[in-house]
């Protein structure tokens, strides 16, 4: 009966047609829409892009779970408060709850009314987006600022493209890009990336400066002997006892992650490992070269190198779309973030921009790999 | 001498309901219709009126811009409706058979040169059964094409077994080959490890390959890709075993025979197996049709929506059955096993049971979308080309582009699986025959 009547009122000519984009995103949500085939193919396969965009979400999950319990862990250690574990727990989730909360409530609520003035219906790509933005930001970050970029990335480079598939580049990235340059102030530093808000214990207590092992090892502080940079061993870095980016610091949960994407074929392995031998080779070279004593290998444990590798470079709308392309955009990813990280005095962390860069240039990679195909093919031709 | 093929890429579907190897019954239908809309590129004018008794191979009508070209009664009977839809375009002349098929002697002679086996072809309406490529139209009587190829089995799902069903016609395949080769070289495929129980790796005075891997390697043009990639300004013609034989049988005997074994399949037929028939027999004959089910001339990735008050096409020898999938699953894309549903990608779990047949209903699984490519076109051609970006091509209507990327080569059938496959919900067939379509216009 509920039914019937609502099906009446959305649908065209129905008084609240105008809603429908809305009203079949949260129906089709809940049921598979019951459309059957009118041309083409009479039978199709049960993938659709809502299955694909949530198998992302579940291979983010062991890294934001692990973000939630390192968010607690560096409170705690850094201000020596020996909480327990699941009180870092406890704190971390709450305090990347309202991250969560407003990247998907404001991005949501762009991506319905842009659907909703294409007529069409909504994306699911945001589930995606929403979800990683979080997880690329220091926990600290004002909400209101966290607003302010998801807005910016969802309208101008998501939505003026047309949405979800036409995006030139990576939406999560160019929000932490806009936050990056507008307020570099809460986003770098040595400062931003431990949280005490919330802390009554810490309330008139002075922000510690707590850098992160990249910042240390831009200073120079490796200990070759011990392998240590700074206070942080390699296996802190390993496995993500540091401070950083939410999402980013643990290797293994990463690993977990990029082992579904590989596994379910959403993301493409040839991208993540092309990335991977990029930032060796280049971290290889820098060390040959004597721009740092880093041995290659610290380059993949550090900053956001591994998770921009296997989430961020991956996405398959903004990544080359060939397949020798894919080798050369992950190989020129990971390579670009290195220089920028041995090179570059300005930045510390080159990921971000090297992403977004070769997203720029991923489809003129695709365009030569498709030109030398296709000449290649007509030289067999001609010669047929 | 034959030449192997093997191909990696593809995918077969697992859907229930093949056909088991038997006859259960011929059908002697009270009334025949002759579709002028089973031939690409025909524009046809008729050539007899409502009350006109026909034998079977009498012309009944012909294309308009080459009236050469006739297209033949399959029964003798009476001509008692003349079908048309809108703006008058005729749809279907309906012929009341007498029952004793008498037909027209075209007399049985083997041909001697090309212009005799064309000149039988033209009279006896087997003209039509020549398609050419680029393009998937009727082949064209002034041109030589520069091979005609056939490919002896198909690998559609529940696809005949032309092992059975022309199990018996090896001599008509033969004479078939014979006349067609007058014209140019027949190259024949055959699938791989079946020479026991094929009669098409007997055949002579053809070039044979052997073609192993999964659908689509049986599609013609998919085999044309590898064995000899169409150029632009070359034209090749493709025939299906099923019309080779009927040539054949021509040929050997002078009278035309179009009788053929039907596989009644898919998951909602009552009795899955063969149906000794003519082409326009009323479907609702062939099979039994439950409420609320489909029944589609041919596979499930190509075939035609005929409707219960159909007709068998001239090319069919396939009728697949599906139940209209109008359900709607709850929270079905966020289930971690749907053990109904199939699915490719491994984003499901039907890679663990990978024996296991699908009761497939009609239902799109999905909304369409803007295309997200992951890899999954490119895993289902095994051709050399890039779908995506022929796909994008026909898309934007760029002729230069589509030439490049490969449209002389496809048909939307090599391409059918990516309709299957792709979570956008893509029309794929469709877009690639819209650049067809667009080729045509603007290459006439």
């Amino acid at each position: 009966m509920a039914d019937e009547k609502k099906t009446g009122l959305f649908e065209k000519g129905g008084k609240l047609y105008w809603l429908h984009s809305s009203i079949d995103a949260f129906d089709t949500f809940l049921r598979v829409p019951g459309t059957v085939t009118a041309k083409g193919a009479h039978v199709r396969d049960g993938i659709d892009l809502k299955r694909v965009m949530i198998m992302v979400v579940i291979a983010l999950v062991p890294a934001a779970l692990f973000g939630m319990y390192n968010v607690g862990l560096q409170t705690s250690t850094v201000y020596g408060l020996d909480w327990s574990f699941w009180h870092m727990f406890w704190y971390g989730l709450l305090r990347m709850l309202p991250l969560f909360v407003v990247s998907y409530a404001v991005g949501l609520a762009i991506e319905f009314a842009s659907s909703q003035i294409r007529g069409e219906e909504v994306n699911e790509g945001y589930l995606v987006t929403g979800f990683l933005i979080p997880l690329i930001v220091p926990v600290d970050v004002p909400l209101w600022m966290l607003a302010l970029a998801v807005a910016f990335s969802v309208i101008f480079v998501k939505e003026v493209f047309g949405g979800t598939g036409m995006n030139i580049w990576n939406p999560a990235l160019v929000a932490r890009a806009f936050l990056f340059f507008s307020y570099p102030s809460s986003m770098s530093g040595s400062s931003v990336w431990v949280s005490k808000t919330w802390v009554s214990a810490l309330k008139d207590v002075d922000a510690v400066s707590a850098a992160t092992p990249l910042a240390i090892a831009h200073e120079g502080a490796f200990d070759a002997a011990t392998g240590a940079v700074g206070q942080y061993s390699f296996m802190d870095m390993f496995w993500g006892f540091i401070p950083g980016s939410i999402g980013e610091t643990c290797v293994v949960a990463i690993l977990l992650g990029a082992l579904l994407l590989v596994w379910t074929g959403v993301a493409s392995w040839k991208i993540m490992v092309s990335s991977v031998a990029g930032g060796l080779l280049v971290g290889w070279l820098g060390q040959l070269a004597g721009a740092t004593t880093l041995p290659c290998y610290y380059q993949l444990v550090m900053g956001g190198f591994l998770f921009g590798s296997v989430f961020m470079a991956t996405d398959p709308v903004t990544a080359a779309q060939t397949e020798t392309g894919k080798w050369i955009y992950g190989f020129l990813v990971g390579a670009l973030a290195v220089i920028v990280r041995l090179w570059n005095p300005g930045y510390m962390e080159g990921m971000m921009l090297a992403i977004l860069f070769m997203n720029t240039m991923a489809p003129l990679i695709d365009h030569c790999v498709v030109s030398v195909h296709t000449s290649r093919r007509a030289k067999k031709a001609l010669t047929a | 001498m034959s030449n192997n093929l093997d191909l990696k890429k593809g995918l077969d579907i697992p859907i229930k309901g093949a056909a088991a190897r038997e006859v259960i019954k011929t059908v002697v239908p009270d009334i025949v219709a002759v579709k002028p809309t089973d031939f690409k590129g025909l524009v046809p004018r008729l050539l007899v009126k409502e009350g006109d008794s026909v034998l079977a191979g009498s012309p009944v009508m012909a294309d308009k811009m080459r009236p050469e070209i006739l297209f033949t009664s399959p029964v003798s009977g009476t001509v008692t409706g003349i079908v048309r839809g809108e703006k008058r375009k005729l749809l279907a002349v309906l012929v009341k058979a007498d029952g004793k098929q008498e037909s027209v002697d075209f007399g049985a002679k083997v041909p001697d040169n090309a212009e005799e086996t064309k000149e039988l072809l033209l009279k006896s309406g087997l003209w039509g059964a020549l398609i050419q490529r680029p393009y998937g139209i009727m082949a064209n009587p002034d041109v030589t094409p520069k091979a005609i190829f056939v490919s002896s089995f198909s690998t559609a799902p529940l696809a005949a077994d032309t092992d059975f069903t022309l199990g018996d016609a090896v001599l008509d395949i033969q004479a078939g080959v014979n006349a067609l080769a007058k014209i140019a070289p027949v190259h024949l495929s055959y699938k791989k490890d079946v020479e026991a129980s094929t009669v098409f790796h007997k055949v002579e005075n053809a070039v044979l390959h052997v073609v192993s891997g999964k659908h689509p390697a049986g599609n013609v043009g998919v085999q044309i890709s590898h064995i000899a990639p169409i150029q632009k300004g070359e034209t090749v013609w493709t025939v299906s075993p099923l019309h080779l034989a009927a040539i054949g049988h021509v040929v050997n005997t002078g009278r035309l025979s179009l009788e053929r074994l039907v596989a009644v399949t898919g998951p909602e037929a009552t009795k899955n197996a063969y149906v000794k028939c003519l082409p326009g027999t009323p479907v609702a004959s062939i099979a039994h049709i439950m409420p609320d089910v489909r029944i589609i001339g041919g596979n499930v990735l190509t075939g035609e929506n005929l409707g219960k008050d159909g007709y068998l096409g001239f090319f069919e020898d396939q009728l697949t059955l599906l139940r209209e999938g109008r359900e709607r699953e709850w929270f079905g894309w966020a289930k971690p096993f749907r053990p109904k549903v199939h699915s490719s990608s491994w984003c499901y779990f039907s890679w663990l049971t990978p024996g296991k047949k699908y009761e497939m209903d009609t239902n799109l699984h999905g909304g369409p979308r803007a295309f997200v490519e992951t890899k999954c076109f490119e895993d289902v051609t095994p051709m050399d080309i890039f779908p995506i970006y022929l796909i994008k091509a026909c898309l934007a209507g760029d002729i230069e582009k589509m030439e490049k990327f490969g449209i002389y080569e496809v048909l939307p059938e090599d391409l059918a699986l990516c309709d299957y496959v792709d979570p956008s919900k893509n029309e794929i067939q469709a877009i690639i025959q819209k650049g067809i379509d667009l080729m045509i216009k603007e290459m006439a």
